[in-house]
């Protein structure tokens, strides 16, 4: 289906589609084993100008919009949903600072990263505080020209890789919901540490570590906005983000339905291939009706992201919550065609279920995004 | 002076079939009738013979034919390498000869070097009737400017018919520039040659299009007619211990056997393996050994046999072994007595590179894998039980 | 104050029907050239490469040339998007039918007009024609050194350069003075892919065209007239035929096989 991309998405989109195949491909399965971080990968991505699509002109990006990093996201993902997330994470660990940066931050942190030379990640996630961010115990003390960061965030995207963190720390609990501030850390400043690297069920390239605080002293200039906008900028950046997981999920949900719809065609039992048999074709039907439907959603709403629609919560969480719920069908369903051959570590679709796992669990429980459809649904019911 | 093509439109049927004929993708249809694209057309009249209603006329003008009696004699670049003659030139000699036979003149060795005398004993042996020799310091080492002054120069003063040259790094630099200065024609690569003998013309047969044709190539109107043939295509000349060639020593002033380039170091690398182009029996690893491990399984039974060890894109893509070793469009072409495919599926790209091998067997899984199209013997079986069962056995034959 | 050397490189490339897509169709014994697309001669590819880092390395320009149809502007827009600067296409029906000594002149002449020039870098050879001829035939057209099978660029400057020339036992170490030719092998370098740039500003870059008249060649020896060479027969080569499938256990099979291929092993 045409989504009516510009000339220079459709060029993006090529691209990364290129890299995908030819580069990242290859190696997703050693990766998954090996569960290293595909530093090759970014490389190519940075020479390719790529990490910069959504990032300002004026900062050394290609001026582009979420739509932009969705387009990319989806294409990689499509090879490999972990690899992926290098780019991605990024996206997510930048868009603080795109959204609420002062200039400076902005002239600091973001040619680097539109250039690929330093990646970035985002952390909000503690062992007490998943859906409830709430609860989150990191500190953020202020001390003269600096703030003491105390605390540990948990499943850390990119962490230990990336060279800029942006953090969302208590500064005033006494506050509340106005009691957070957001902050941008640089690796290699004193008293921040990494744990080890988690082993996961799925996205196993991707780098997910603990981000340890001990009396870490960041400048106060690394403070985004004011003192007290923590949780907005949290919410505003998950709510710009929420689209590029689903691009994510979608990307995994097509690289699955491709392996999926060929080995049907090739498998042969009964005398025929598979895709002969109608319980295979409506399975396959319904699996790429949904995929279809699904970026349809994403692609939406990255529209109305990249429009400055003042309010997108509802849409961004419906797009990340139908894509995921999405790709883990279409990817159990893959592996359903692919009968015991899809059980087995040779065949890439196994991978590919569990890859999918994940986008119904982060930046949001899928649990969590219902509340926020639910909770707009209502407000917007009132309002009428 | 210009050939011409024409289709003649009341007896095309619109059929199609030149188009699909055509190489060079030349002909379109345009309202069922077949069309020409003159930016496009080569004249190599593939379109005339495929066409059934004999629609398509070539006509070559006979006109113009340059006076081409003076000349005469097949000449062989006699290629060597710190005073060792390549087995190429050999090759060479022995296709020369019979190209000489054909039209009753002589087979001339071409010979540059230093300190080279020894040589000239070595190419008589091998049926040569005269030897052009150019002994000088100079020459101790190929280098592009004097090499091809002299050869240049020979060719200006005893007019050849036609040059033979090996298709080595040495052979294709040299020629080329030697043909674009005397403005003769050079076919490279080729596989085989023949003489017209009532147009006194060489028949110059090479693949194109990554192997999947051959096309026929004439140099109707220059000379002399040069062509360049791979290693390891035609036979060695044999030898004729009691032939003396007649030898012509050429000298030549510092000016002519000057370079510009300079040659500062030969580095050799050292194989420990047999080097593979010259092998006469390969084993070859592809994808279906699952993992740079496994090569080692290869590396024993290339070791029994004194093999070389050669491999597949897949293989070296997957680093699982350097890329000398790549057999294939994009790698080394080879032709051995003997070479053993194990896990190769067998695309064109691998093919072409050494569907020559006298002998070709092919062990893969999969019984549908292309290679077994062309292996003289096939299994289908697990590489990795099948090749140290083959290992085994070949020990046991050849006693080690 | 120093004067920075500019370099000026230029690259021969050629477009190629894509020869992995390339098949005989069985039942007419042709070639199928349906679906089968267009692209740069792969070998070209590290030429391009090659140049362009030695622009980021010493600064300079890169002009991408091709003699070609003029859909050939594709490869030099996608040369453009892989770091060349400038782009030209030699153009006209005049050329039809050349072989690689009319290809060289051509080329040769549109160089000659492009102006001074410090290195030429082609690929070693197209994949089409699998020649490596036009290379050294520029060379010797415009009467200036070559190193062929180049595999490392050592030290360059803008008098001369210090490179490796592969050979079959291993490599050469060879000087030699600019203006010079290098054709350039596989294991040269890595082809980068395009960047986002890159591609933005081949859609914008004007590629300069020339006929035959601008490039002030003589007509006689351009295309199938200035050609040496001439195709008289393209005819498939008899398909090599399978043999036959041993069957049987492991072992069995082996000794069978190994009986087989005694004479050809001893």
């Amino acid at each position: 289906m045409d989504y009516f991309l510009t000339e220079q998405q459709c060029m993006m989109r090529e691209l990364a589609k290129k890299i995908a195949d030819e580069k990242i491909k290859p190696v997703a399965a050693h990766y998954d084993e090996t569960e290293e971080f595909a530093w090759p990968i970014m490389k190519i991505l940075a020479d390719s100008d790529l990490f910069g699509v959504y990032i300002p002109e004026q900062y050394g990006g290609l001026g582009g919009g979420i739509t932009d990093m969705c387009v990319v996201t989806e294409e990689l993902s499509r090879a490999c949903g972990g690899i992926a997330l290098g780019y991605a994470g990024t996206g997510l660990g930048t868009i603080p600072i795109l959204l609420y940066g002062s200039e400076e931050q902005k002239k600091k942190f973001l040619p680097d990263i539109a250039r690929g030379k330093r990646l970035a990640a985002f952390c909000l996630t503690e062992a007490e505080a998943g859906s409830d961010a709430g609860s989150m115990k990191t500190t953020a003390k202020k001390d003269g020209d600096h703030y003491i960061l105390n605390g540990t965030k948990q499943w850390i995207t990119n962490a230990g890789e990336a060279e800029v963190y942006t953090v969302i720390a208590i500064t005033d609990k006494a506050k509340g919901t106005r009691g957070a501030s957001a902050f941008i850390v640089e690796k290699g400043t004193k008293g921040m540490d990494f744990g080890k690297k988690e082993k996961k069920m799925g996205i196993r390239a991707s780098a997910t570590r603990e981000v340890i605080f001990t009396d870490c002293r960041v400048p106060a200039s690394n403070l985004i906005s004011k003192e007290g906008m923590g949780f907005i900028v949290a919410l505003k950046t998950l709510d710009n983000s929420r689209p590029g997981v689903a691009a994510q999920a979608v990307g995994i949900a097509q690289g699955a339905l491709d392996h999926a719809v060929e080995y049907s065609r090739t498998r042969v039992q009964f005398g025929q291939p598979i895709s002969g048999f109608q319980a295979i074709q409506h399975m396959l039907a319904d699996m790429g009706t949904q995929v279809e439907a699904a970026r349809a959603l994403v692609y939406a709403t990255a529209r109305l992201v990249d429009s400055g629609a003042k309010s997108v919560s509802k849409e961004s969480a419906m797009a990340k919550l139908f894509a995921s719920e999405t790709a883990m069908k279409v990817t159990t369903d893959a592996v359903q065609i692919f009968g015991g051959y899809g059980y087995m570590r040779d065949y890439p679709v196994e991978k590919l279920m569990r890859d999918a796992k994940i986008t119904q669990i982060y930046e949001g429980t899928s649990q969590v995004q219902r509340n926020v459809i639910a909770s707009n649904m209502i407000k917007e019911s009132l309002k009428k | 002076m210009a050939d011409s093509i024409t289709i003649f439109l009341d007896k095309c049927t619109g059929c199609t079939l030149c188009v699909k004929a055509c190489p060079f993708g030349a002909i379109h249809m345009a309202n069922k009738k077949a069309v020409i694209d003159m930016a496009v057309c080569t004249l190599c009249g593939a379109c005339v013979e495929a066409c059934k209603f004999r629609a398509i006329e070539l006509k070559k003008t006979a006109g113009g034919k340059k006076d081409l009696s003076k000349y005469k004699d097949v000449w062989v670049f006699c290629e060597q390498k710190q005073g060792v003659i390549q087995s190429i030139s050999y090759e060479l000699l022995g296709e020369g000869k019979k190209l000489a036979g054909e039209l009753g003149v002589k087979l001339c060795a071409v010979i540059l070097g230093s300190g080279i005398e020894s040589k000239i004993g070595e190419l008589s042996a091998r049926g040569a009737d005269k030897i052009y020799f150019v002994d000088h310091p100079a020459l101790k080492s190929y280098q592009d400017d004097p090499y091809t002054e002299v050869l240049v120069k020979l060719a200006e003063e005893y007019f050849p018919e036609i040059i033979l040259c090996g298709a080595t790094t040495i052979g294709r630099s040299l020629v080329s520039r030697v043909a674009v200065r005397i403005n003769a024609g050079l076919t490279a690569d080729c596989t085989a040659l023949d003489i017209d003998k009532k147009e006194r013309l060489l028949l110059q047969t090479r693949p194109a299009f990554g192997g999947n044709i051959m096309a026929t190539i004439i140099t109707p109107n220059h000379r002399p007619q040069m062509a360049t043939v791979r290693h390891k295509v035609m036979k060695e000349a044999g030898t004729f211990s009691s032939n003396k060639a007649e030898v012509v020593r050429k000298s030549y002033p510092e000016a002519v056997l000057s370079s510009r380039t300079r040659l500062l170091d030969v580095v050799k690398e050292i194989e420990e393996t047999v080097n593979l182009a010259e092998a006469d029996i390969i084993v070859s690893g592809g994808r279906g050994l699952g993992g740079p491990e496994n090569f080692s399984v290869i590396k024993e039974l290339a070791k029994v046999l004194n093999a070389a060890v050669g491999a597949s894109r897949a293989a070296v893509d997957s680093d699982w072994i350097p890329y000398s070793h790549q057999v294939g469009q994009t790698g080394k072409t080879v032709c051995p007595r003997l070479y053993i495919a194990c896990g190769i599926s067998g695309q064109i790209q691998h093919l072409i590179g050494m569907q020559s091998s006298d002998i070709i067997v092919a062990i893969n899984k999969d019984p549908d894998a292309p290679i077994f199209k062309i292996a003289t013997y096939g299994i289908v079986g697990d590489v990795l039980q099948v090749v140290p069962a083959l290992t085994k056995e070949f020990k046991r034959i050849l006693n080690k | 104050m120093r004067q920075k050397f500019i370099m000026n490189i230029i690259v021969c490339i050629k477009q190629v029907p894509n020869t992995t897509d390339v098949r005989i169709d069985p039942l007419t014994n042709t070639l199928i050239r349906e679906g089968v697309e267009s692209v740069i001669n792969p070998f070209d590819a590290y030429a391009i490469e090659e140049a362009v880092r030695l622009k980021e390395r010493l600064g300079g320009k890169v002009t991408a040339l091709t003699m070609g149809p003029p859909q050939a502007e594709n490869a030099l827009k996608e040369a453009i998007s892989l770091g060349c600067d400038e782009a030209v296409l030699v153009s006209d029906r005049k050329f039809a039918g050349s072989d690689t000594w009319a290809t060289s002149y051509t080329l040769s002449a549109a160089i000659k007009k492009l102006g001074a020039f410090d290195v030429i870098i082609c690929g070693k050879q197209a994949s089409d024609g699998d020649t490596a001829q036009v290379g050294p035939g520029i060379s010797a057209h415009l009467n200036i050194p070559q190193v062929t099978y180049v595999k490392k660029i050592e030290q360059i400057s803008a008098a001369s350069a210090k490179v490796e020339r592969m050979t079959e036992e291993g490599y050469d170490i060879v000087e030699t003075p600019l203006p010079c030719l290098f054709t350039v092998v596989k294991e040269i370098n890595t082809p980068r892919l395009p960047s986002m740039r890159g591609m933005m500003k081949a859609k914008s870059v004007k590629v300069t065209k020339w006929t035959a008249d601008d490039i002030e060649a003589d007509p006689r020896l351009l295309g199938l007239d200035g050609s040496p060479t001439r195709v008289v027969k393209i005819f498939t080569p008899a398909p090599r035929k399978g043999g036959e499938i041993l069957n049987g256990d492991t072992a069995d099979i082996a000794r069978e096989l190994a009986e087989l291929l005694k004479d050809a092993v001893i």
